[in-house]
């Protein structure tokens, strides 16, 4: 089947995709946006993290009929052009990212926490993250990086 | 595979009937695991996030008519207040992510002895709406859930609702697990008050084939307050009367061992959650807030 729907802000049309794959596929393997991490295919680990119609979901528990139409924003779509977006920065300044497989799906749902939460607590913040799993176990370098990138957008960075 | 993709109830039945077998997906968070791993190839595939009416929640006299395709999320967010102990339980499910598309009706579906959003539904003795071309039933949850991932739905048939009454007194729900956050539940305990009927609804998740009610503590608890006054008064409950609502709480748990925990481990532990969650209710009543 076709597949349309407007990611990161344009219109994209997939072809050839099979009903029974996910969006998180097609993503990678049809559209070549590999930026969503594909690993443990069961919603654990939240490395394909992505928005759809503004809701932060793991882009391999949506069915790719069911994106048809939507809204995908995926972590290559966050940032201006050749620029780093505030979170993305703060990960890089903070030393969040290690091995880096876990980073794409932290960013966004960093991203969605902030515009929920400007100033989220520690609590908050654990919570947020409880479905983006960090197999380096950089826990304590990501929670820095989140609040580092609270900090810049409360300084008018968005 | 077939994709169907209804954009209305009335499609959705007729689809439904018109494709035998077809497996219906809403957040497809238990579904999309088994697709994924090649567990399950369905011949179609019922796309039920096109459904407007499946999405929406209304009051009605003295509860709520909850749609199969409201997520946790929404319910959290949108009736966190009024249904407090399904609220809590839906906290506890998965993730963030897993929440925004997850949903109650899903959770009915799978019908899994550790879905989070059953115990709220039999304490506050909810009802599932289920739907067809036929016609329309209403089956009271303890029905509904048959067995271990079996439900009562008919073949045409879609889960399109649950109703469910508005808290009428402290409700509370607790849940065991390795970790705060995506776990499946070792074992769980939802307890509802109700204060005007002098009634305790409670039920144990994951420690029996289904969730089960625990008719004889309920009792038990309702004749020590009601005894001593307790509803008027709202004085303490002895430790001891907490202790033997825990115990035969424990009475009632039917579990297996698995590789999430021993059978002794699971009885053991509904009855401190049983005896907790009753004693947080209980503090709550007596702090007067409903
Ligand atoms: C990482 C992860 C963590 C999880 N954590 C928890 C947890 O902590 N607690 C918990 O209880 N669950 C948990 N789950 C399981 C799952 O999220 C829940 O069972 C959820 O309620 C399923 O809802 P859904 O809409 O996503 O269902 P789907 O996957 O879309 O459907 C589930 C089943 O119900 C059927 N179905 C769905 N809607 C209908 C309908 N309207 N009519 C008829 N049949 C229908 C489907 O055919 C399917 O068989 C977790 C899942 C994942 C992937």
């Amino acid at each position: 089947m076709k597949l349309n729907c407007k990611i990161n802000g344009e219109f994209r049309e997939a072809e050839g995709v099979w009903e029974g794959e996910s969006l998180l596929y097609v993503l990678r393997e049809r559209l070549d946006l590999p930026g969503s991490k594909n690993a443990c295919e069961q919603g654990e680990c939240g490395s394909c993290s992505v928005y759809m119609d503004g809701t932060l979901v793991c882009s391999c528990l949506v069915l790719a009929g069911q994106a048809e139409g939507r809204d995908i924003v995926t972590v290559e779509g966050l940032a201006d052009e050749d620029e780093l977006h505030p979170v993305q920065e703060s990960f890089v300044e903070a030393g969040a990212v290690q091995c880096g497989f876990c980073t794409p799906g932290l960013i966004v749902a960093t991203h969605d926490l902030l515009e929920r939460n400007a100033e989220p607590s520690d609590a908050e913040i654990r919570e947020a993250l409880a479905g983006n799993l960090c197999r380096c176990t950089g826990y304590e370098k990501i929670l820095d990086a989140v609040k580092l990138a609270a900090g810049k957008n409360g300084k008018g960075a968005s | 595979m077939e994709f169907l993709q209804p954009d209305n109830l009335r499609e959705a039945f007729e689809m439904r009937a018109s494709h035998p077998g077809a497996a219906p997906i809403c957040g497809g968070t238990d579904i999309m695991v088994e697709l994924n791993f090649d567990h399950r190839r369905p011949e179609y595939v019922l796309d039920l996030t096109r459904v407007p009416e499946l999405a929406e929640w209304s009051r009605e006299n003295g509860g709520f008519r909850v749609g199969a395709g409201v997520s946790y999320t929404r319910i959290i967010e949108e009736l966190g207040e009024s249904l407090p102990g399904l609220a809590m339980a839906s906290r506890t499910v998965g993730s963030p992510q897993i929440r925004n598309r997850g949903t109650v009706g899903g959770n009915l579906g799978t019908a899994s002895p550790a879905g989070d959003g059953l115990p709220p539904l039999y304490a506050s003795d909810a009802e599932v709406e289920v739907a067809s071309l036929e016609g329309t039933r209403r089956i009271p949850v303890a029905e509904f859930i048959t067995g271990p991932k079996r439900n009562a739905l008919g073949d045409g048939e879609l889960i399109t609702a649950f109703h469910i009454p508005e808290a009428d007194g402290p409700q509370q729900y607790s849940k065991i697990g390795t970790r705060n956050a995506m776990v499946i539940a070792v074992c769980a305990f939802g307890l509802a008050l109700h204060p005007e009927k002098g009634k305790v609804g409670a039920c144990i998740g994951s420690a029996a084939p289904t969730p089960v009610r625990t008719k004889e503590a309920e009792e038990f608890i309702e004749g020590v307050i009601s005894e001593s006054d307790l509803w008027q008064t709202r004085r303490e409950i002895s430790g001891s009367a907490l202790r033997r609502f825990g115990d035969m709480v424990e009475m009632s748990a039917k579990p297996i061992s698995d590789v999430r925990g021993t059978a002794a481990y699971r009885t053991r532990a509904v009855g401190v959650l049983a005896r907790r969650t009753l004693s947080w209710a209980w503090d709550e009543y007596r702090g007067g807030s409903r």
